[in-house]
């Protein structure tokens, strides 16, 4: 527990790491190392709470700034690795502007990025896409009452985007390629809620609509041209159509990668000096039987806890079911598992009561995820079921005068 | 500033000084107290910072909403003194305040 760990990437996994190996009694140099200019911090509120102004920044920080010196992490900002060179028992990553870092033990912890599109007007001013604090802080200034936000894309981040544009006096039109909201990751009757709960409260929308071009006055954006030649006329334009991970350093040093740096449950990868963590890993997901990238902060702390312990010789974290929130105007939603395998899927409760859940099961009536909305219950229970494989009572599950309690038992 | 003490199950105790406006989770994270994960950041959507709170504190911490309730529901080893310690906003009144953690958050 001497040996000189360096962690690349200070992000939720990475300063979630560092953090632990102190915890569980690593005695020898940890050096946390980021190309963005601030201490890790968490990325959910940067669509949420934050940038409806309901969250200051420092509640964002993982850690307050005094921690790393005083657990002597080396935190070393604004600082970006350029190369990992990989030896026998440990290895170098070399940083832009040449210096080099040795060390025994390597976390590749670089997450994920926003996925570019190319489209005619990127450059334009008001163009931007939320991946960091930087990006928040010019979307927030983008925000002002009566300025209206094109939010191409309608995933979690882009809706999270436009319901508080809305809560801050903002327009906003979401545009969507597929013919639905969240097309790839929820299910058509939590799409359709959420796409009445929002136009409810003045978002609007334009579904199965392709986009051409960022149109510009004077080098700043003014619209959005969609495929069928329509413009629709914005103040700033918010580009959320996923992510892709950041595994190119990884893949150069010859590290086995496919969408994602592979891991095993232990977040090592074909280096046994090198783990991977959070959302650049493809990893296991042994409910499942499959591998998978997760994006997720579940998933990072998860993967945070599997390196080090395995590091310290300390006790593997208990498997975690995948799991994600969302908070859209006053709604909660909350999503656990994956629908893979899923033979027919079941609503509990009415949508237009604010307040349901969708179960997805398998052939043997095992739940394999639940998408809950404002329904607390079940998605703990959702997410115990999913744990344990217990097959369910389809009957019982829909009858929402059994608690899920007992559903559960 | 609010002096907390957080009890891990196997007995250690951290006191911490906790600014008021901050929850009783943000006063341990932020601290580096181990035994409370809080893993969606304080959202009230894990249930993984629970604590047992002091008895004799259980009134000055206040009631739990409804939605804290349901999720407290389905946590481990619930007592009739459990809360989601991020549901607790520390103030000068919490000056004193322990609470103990469950043995997991998991
Ligand atoms: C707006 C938004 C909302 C979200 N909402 C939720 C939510 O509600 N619930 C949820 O569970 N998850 C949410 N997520 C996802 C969650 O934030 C991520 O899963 C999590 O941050 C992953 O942690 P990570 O450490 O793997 O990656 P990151 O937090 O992205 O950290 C990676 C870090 O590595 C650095 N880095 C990369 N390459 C290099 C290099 N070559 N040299 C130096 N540094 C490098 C990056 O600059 C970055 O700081 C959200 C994400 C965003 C952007
Ligand atoms: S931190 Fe997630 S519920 Fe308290």
């Amino acid at each position: 527990m001497d040996g000189r760990i360096l962690i690349l990437g200070a992000g939720h996994a990475g300063g979630t790491a560092a953090a632990l190996l102190r915890q569980q009694g690593w005695n020898g140099p940890v050096t946390l190392l980021g190309e963005e200019p601030v201490a890790p911090y968490q990325r959910p509120p940067l669509s949420k709470a934050w940038l409806k102004g309901e969250a200051d920044a420092a509640s964002l920080a993982l850690r307050p700034e005094t921690f790393y010196a005083e657990h002597h992490i080396a935190l070393r900002l604004g600082a970006r690795a350029e190369r990992i060179v990989r030896g026998e028992a440990g290895g170098e990553v070399q940083l832009e502007g040449g210096e080099v870092l040795a060390y025994d033990r390597l976390i590749v912890a670089t997450g994920s990025r926003a996925r570019r599109i190319p489209l005619p007007g990127l450059d334009l001013e008001g163009v931007m896409e939320l991946r960091t604090a930087a990006d928040a802080d010019r979307l927030k200034a983008a925000l002002r009452p009566g300025a209206k936000l094109a939010v191409v894309g309608g995933g979690y981040i882009g809706l999270e985007a436009a319901a508080s544009a809305r809560t801050l006096g903002a327009e906003a039109v979401v545009i969507e390629l597929q013919p639905r909201l969240l097309a790839r990751v929820a299910h058509e009757v939590l799409s359709a809620f959420v796409h009445d709960y929002h136009r409810a409260r003045g978002v609007s929308f334009e579904l199965a609509a392709g986009v051409d071009a960022l149109e510009g006055e004077g080098g700043r954006v003014a619209a959005v041209r969609l495929s069928d030649g329509r413009t629709i006329a914005c103040d700033a334009a918010l580009i959320g159509v996923g992510a892709v991970p950041n595994q190119e350093l990884a893949q150069a040093a010859g590290l086995t990668c496919d969408g994602g740096v592979v891991v095993d449950l232990r977040a090592c990868t074909s280096d046994p000096c090198i783990y991977a963590i959070g959302d650049c890993t493809r990893r296991p997901l042994p409910l499942y039987g499959c591998m998978g990238r997760l994006e997720s902060v579940p998933n990072a702390l998860e993967q945070a806890k599997q390196a080090v312990a395995d590091l310290c010789g300390t006790k593997p974290p208990t498997p975690e079911t995948p799991w994600f929130w969302s908070d859209q105007f006053d709604l909660k939603l909350q999503i656990a598992g994956l629908p893979l395998d899923v033979v027919r899927t079941l609503v509990r409760g009415e949508p237009s009561t604010a307040r349901f859940a969708v179960f997805h099961l398998n052939a043997d009536d095992k739940v394999q995820a639940v998408e809950a909305i404002n329904a607390a219950p079940e998605f703990m229970a959702g997410r115990q079921l999913i744990a344990s494989r217990r097959p369910v009572q389809p009957a019982k599950l829909q009858d929402i005068s059994i608690s899920m309690k007992e559903v559960a038992a | 500033m609010a002096k907390i003490t957080y009890i891990e199950f196997n007995g250690t105790e951290h006191v911490v000084d906790v600014k008021p406006g901050l929850t009783v989770m943000e006063g341990a994270v932020k601290n580096n107290v181990p035994g409370i994960d809080a893993d969606c950041g304080g959202a009230c959507a894990c249930a993984t910072c629970h604590v047992y709170v002091d008895p004799a504190w259980t009134e000055k911490t206040g009631t739990p909403s409804a939605m804290e309730e349901s999720m407290l529901d389905f946590a481990e080893a619930v007592e009739p003194n459990s809360r989601l310690s991020c549901q607790i906003k520390v103030t000068d009144a919490l000056d004193g305040l322990s609470v103990r953690m469950p043995e997991s958050q998991h």
